[in-house]
């Protein structure tokens, strides 16, 4: 875990650390501030990230306590933003706290209008079968005398928020699998 | 981007185009806020007063899809006032290359075209050579066929009255564009171009990439502080991706993949075409070896090619808008999505439904429900009951529920911590990949069939633990030394014998010299000290080799001098023979002025120099404006009216749109409340608030003529289809005058769909399937388009 020094720590206490917890608690503001450092991030764990969104790159500081995310902000010590967010950055609590997120592994059937809920298990496994079966059924090892070793019948789409580690894993994996349809939200 | 955010800064110049920081990257404006306090001037050249023009020094409006055009005649402007740096031109740059007598230009077409394949064959656009191979140079640009005189004589037809005739820029607007731009070509001072995807998604969309390239190298801007050509990229790793090869074309650190050709039969085969005899590219044999045994491990052997033919071999262009016409075809029957939103991201909405349908089964990993998870559904204008394919939604990790770097756009791979536990049910998305590849190790494990063996081949050794080891990816991206374990400390350290590994070599040395469980990754880096000219070389880790501004050479002059006191990049010290400087050299630190290399600072080039004249591009050596596919008006400059070499798609669905029925111009744009898609914000509460609503903005005056009133609610109709929204009236769009002809001009967002908090109609169900000829990147900045009082 990285540590954080005192200096953020210091610079933690500052105006905007309190701004939301005034609005929530809405009374005295002077009040609320002081309790707002008491009760929202005295004591939370404060991990470094980089924003989701725009490849600006900010650098933002997740606090965390009683395993929920209790705030959010502007990264002091990061040499691009400087504590500064714009408005999507400063909402990447609610990515988080938001109860809009997929819960479960969520299954269509064929033909059918609804969700039906699955475990991990399950889903990795008939997922799996899938890729194998396709993948055999489509598979060409040669073509006019030379190795090509690829299937055209199944493609991969990569987002734009996938991290380094996560691009290396899936385009090693479907690379391995033969795949050449294999595309990327920075075509388009 | 060639330089990084905070060095804006520095810079005398900012030219806006194609983009529009000031929404799209907030916070990138510090920095241009910050030269303009020091002086520097902002321009802003947008069809659309943006809020980044609201705070130029310049606006110059330009119609969508006229870029070269307007380029075009800054370069015309800069050689005919004779306004280039000098010096940087005549040696860093291939101004003086004499181009070979075949090479020849008429009517918008380059020698070597072929109308059949809509293609050229690119003989003839090379230079002339001597006797012993070398090519021939007139250092004096005299000659009338270097590339300096030729490069005169293509873009002398973009003189002003033209330029602005296409454009539908005011004169006035345009020559103080041209005179406080150009001004840059000043030996110490420098210039940057901003550009982001109003520039990219054109049927010439590299092309304009290409010729604001040009106009840099003229004004002597690249590979200086303050200067570059610089893409402002839309997302947190869209450059970390690119460079991790999930495109079809290539692999891992922008090497080609291999495809199904005499060329790469093999992997002699493969290296005897695809490696050039000089500059850095000559090194490319090391680096696919150590790529294939990153891929293979054990399996990759020198007997067997390093597992060459195991790798897939293409026969065609798999790219986004092929991907989907095929899938249309039939071709493909599974797919998976990893965080990418088609339905509403991809262009030709209603052809990218239809597609969808056809599929066996989708796997589709995101935060959300996406648009795209739920194709089947009533709401996106499917009946669920005639939609047979099995889908799988998966809850994917937040961004700080889990590890991994980003590399924004100064390529600065930054790292994030895991701050908390996944919520609910998710897993991250290296989770499911390594979860996936081991349950296939398992289905394949007793199959010995010639199918299964290039899967199994596959090396995936990253722990025993139920995540990947984090770690472990690491080393395996970096590159190590097979023989001692210890990771290398550059991609010079990598070799084609089979004895180094390294799963993307740009990236080797940002987990430097560590033996095996030493940890030392460089993307965690935190001193925040300024190590000069704010390159912060402490602070994580730019590729290439921790370098922060690229071709930083051409930062000093020809006695290795840094070209102005208030800009220095890189120098050469006599005393201690050496480059040193605030950045990392992107030269040899070694290189005296004896050495035939000081004069060449585009080391990634075979000769060195900048490319003035290349013939790397689709459709011709100098960029050349044709039309959008679809536009409201013929091309001025020559009767060619559509880049000759895009593809054009034929079939269902790809309907084109004419002036006569669709006489308005339309673009799509982005707005700081949203991001993309919508996924990752029209879920949040905060950011649905601010911006609930899908518009469509457009000028008071084609209000008036269509009866349309702020807040009304209108039909936008193209040759593809309808959708609805709110009419936004405002003056940032104006009637544009176009070769004596008055043009519409309208704009809208794309982030909307049917689902999140705010929802609102999908703008790409109008525009087509046609791309670039390069990248075959769709051209959304540009198509026609009407509108009517719903
Ligand atoms: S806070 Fe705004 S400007 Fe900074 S990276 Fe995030 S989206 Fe981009």
């Amino acid at each position: 875990m990285i540590e954080v020094t005192r200096r953020q720590f210091l610079k933690l206490s500052g105006a905007t650390a309190a701004t939301l917890a005034v609005i929530e608690l809405g009374f005295d503001p002077k009040k609320a501030q002081a309790a707002s450092k008491e009760l929202k991030i005295a004591e939370s764990k404060v991990t470094p990230t980089i924003c989701p969104y725009c490849s600006v790159g900010c650098g933002i500081l997740v606090h965390v306590k009683n395993d929920d995310v209790v705030y959010t902000e502007g990264d002091p010590d990061h040499p691009i933003n400087r504590s500064t967010l714009c408005s999507k950055g400063n909402s990447v609590r609610q990515l988080f706290t938001s109860d809009r997120r997929v819960k479960k592994p969520m299954y269509r059937a064929p033909g059918s209008n609804t969700w039906e809920e699955k475990d991990w298990d399950w889903t990795l496994d008939r997922i799996a079968e899938k890729i194998k079966e396709t993948r055999d059924k489509t598979f060409v090892t040669h073509d006019d005398g030379m190795p090509v070793n690829r299937t055209e019948a199944i493609a991969n789409l990569g987002g734009a928020a996938l991290e380094n580690e996560e691009c290396y894993l899936i385009v090693k994996l479907m690379r391995s699998l033969g795949l050449t349809n294999i595309e990327h939200q920075a075509r388009i | 981007m060639t330089n990084h955010w905070n060095d804006i800064q520095f810079s005398d110049c900012m030219l806006v185009i194609g983009g529009n920081p000031a929404e799209n990257h907030p916070i990138s404006m510090k920095y241009v806020t910050k030269a303009k306090k020091n002086g520097g001037k902002l321009i802003t050249v947008d069809p659309r007063f943006t809020r980044t023009a609201a705070v130029s020094d310049i606006y110059a409006p330009m119609r969508s899809g006229t870029d070269i055009a307007f380029i075009g005649g800054l370069i015309n402007y800069v050689l005919e006032n004779k306004l280039y740096h000098d010096e940087y031109v005549r040696k860093y740059t291939n101004a003086s290359f004499i181009i070979s007598e075949d090479y020849d230009f008429e009517d918008g077409i380059f020698t070597g075209y072929d109308e059949d394949s809509r293609s050229y064959e690119k003989s003839t656009w090379v230079f002339e050579r001597d006797e012993e191979g070398n090519i021939v140079k007139d250092e004096s640009l005299s000659h009338p066929r270097t590339v300096y005189q030729m490069m005169k004589k293509h873009f002398s037809r973009y003189d002003v009255e033209t330029v602005c005739s296409v454009t539908g820029t005011p004169k006035e607007d345009y020559l103080k564009v041209a005179e406080t731009f150009c001004g840059t070509g000043a030996k110490e001072k420098t210039g940057t171009i901003m550009y982001a995807m109003g520039t990219t998604q054109h049927t010439v969309g590299s092309q304009n990439i290409r010729a604001y390239g040009m106009l840099q190298l003229l004004l002597g801007n690249v590979g200086r502080a303050g200067g570059g050509v610089n893409a402002l990229r839309g997302e947190c790793n869209v450059q970390g991706s690119t460079d991790f090869g999930l495109l079809f074309h290539l692999m891992p650190g922008y090497i080609g993949a291999p495809t199904q050709s005499e060329r790469h039969q093999s992997l002699d085969a493969y290296n005897e075409n695809e490696t050039p005899a000089a500059g850095f590219w000559s090194n490319k044999p090391k680096f696919l070896a150590s790529y294939l045994k990153a891929q293979y491990g054990k399996n990759a052997t020198k007997a067997n090619d390093f597992g060459y033919d195991f790798f897939p071999k293409g026969r065609r262009n798999y790219s986004h808008i092929s991907l989907f016409e095929s899938m249309y075809d039939g071709e493909i029957k599974g797919m998976l999505i990893w965080g990418q939103n088609p339905m509403v991201g991809g262009a030709n909405v209603r052809k990218v439904r239809a597609a969808l349908q056809k599929l066996d089964w989708l796997v589709a990993m995101d935060l959300w429900e996406t648009e795209t998870a739920a194709f089947w559904k009533e709401k996106a204008g499917s009946n669920p009951a005639e939609v047979q394919t099995e889908v799988f939604m998966l809850p994917a990790a937040g961004p700080f529920e889990k590890e991994g770097s980003v590399t924004n756009s100064g390529r600065w791979m930054q790292y994030r911590w895991k701050a908390i536990d996944p919520k609910n049910d998710s897993r991250s998305d290296s989770w499911f990949a390594h979860n996936l590849a081991i349950r296939l190790q398992k289905l394949y494990a007793n199959d010995n069939s010639e199918i299964a063996k290039p899967f199994k081949a596959m090396d995936w050794s990253f722990g025993d633990s139920d995540y990947p080891d984090m770690d472990l990816v690491n080393r395996e991206i970096n590159g190590y030394d097979l023989n001692t374990g210890r990771t290398v400390n550059h991609f010079a350290d990598l070799k084609d014998d089979g004895t180094t590994s390294s799963g993307n070599w740009i990236y080797a040395g940002f987990y430097p010299d560590a033996a095996p469980g030493e940890e030392k990754n460089y993307a965690k880096r935190r001193d925040d000290k300024d190590t000069g000219m704010e390159n912060y070389l402490n602070w994580s880790y730019a590729w290439p080799a921790n370098r922060r501004i690229l071709y930083n050479r051409a930062s000093a002059d020809l006695n290795g001098k840094p070209w102005s006191s208030d800009k220095e990049g890189i120098w050469y010290d006599k005393a201690a023979e050496t480059w040193t400087g605030y950045d990392v050299p992107d030269f040899g630190v070694a290189t005296s002025p004896s050495d035939p290399g000081w004069e060449n600072p585009f080391i990634m080039l075979p000769d060195g120099k900048g490319g003035l004249f290349a013939a790397g591009m689709a459709e011709g050596p100098f960029p050349e404006h044709y039309e959008p596919y679809e536009s409201p008006v013929p091309n001025a400059f020559s009767s060619v009216q559509l880049n000759p070499a895009v593809k054009i798609w034929g079939g269902d669905m790809n309907q084109k749109g004419e002036a006569a029925d669709f006489p308005i111009v339309a673009t799509t744009y982005r707005l700081t409340e949203h991001w993309q898609s919508g996924s990752m914000t029209r879920n949040l509460e905060w950011p649905s608030e601010i911006m609930p609503h899908m518009f469509v903005e457009l000028s008071e005056e084609l209000a008036k003529e269509k009866g349309i009133k702020e807040k009304d609610k209108v039909v936008i109709s193209s040759a593809r289809g309808e959708i609805e929204a709110f009419a936004m009236v405002t003056k940032r769009f104006k009637p544009y005058s176009v070769r004596g002809q008055k043009v519409h001009h309208v704009g809208m967002p794309w982030h909307y769909g049917y689902e999140g908090i705010a929802t609102g109609s999908i703008a790409n169900y109008l525009t087509p399937h046609i791309g670039d000829a390069n990248t075959m990147i769709p051209e959304y900045k540009a198509f026609l388009c009407d509108v009517r009082r719903a």
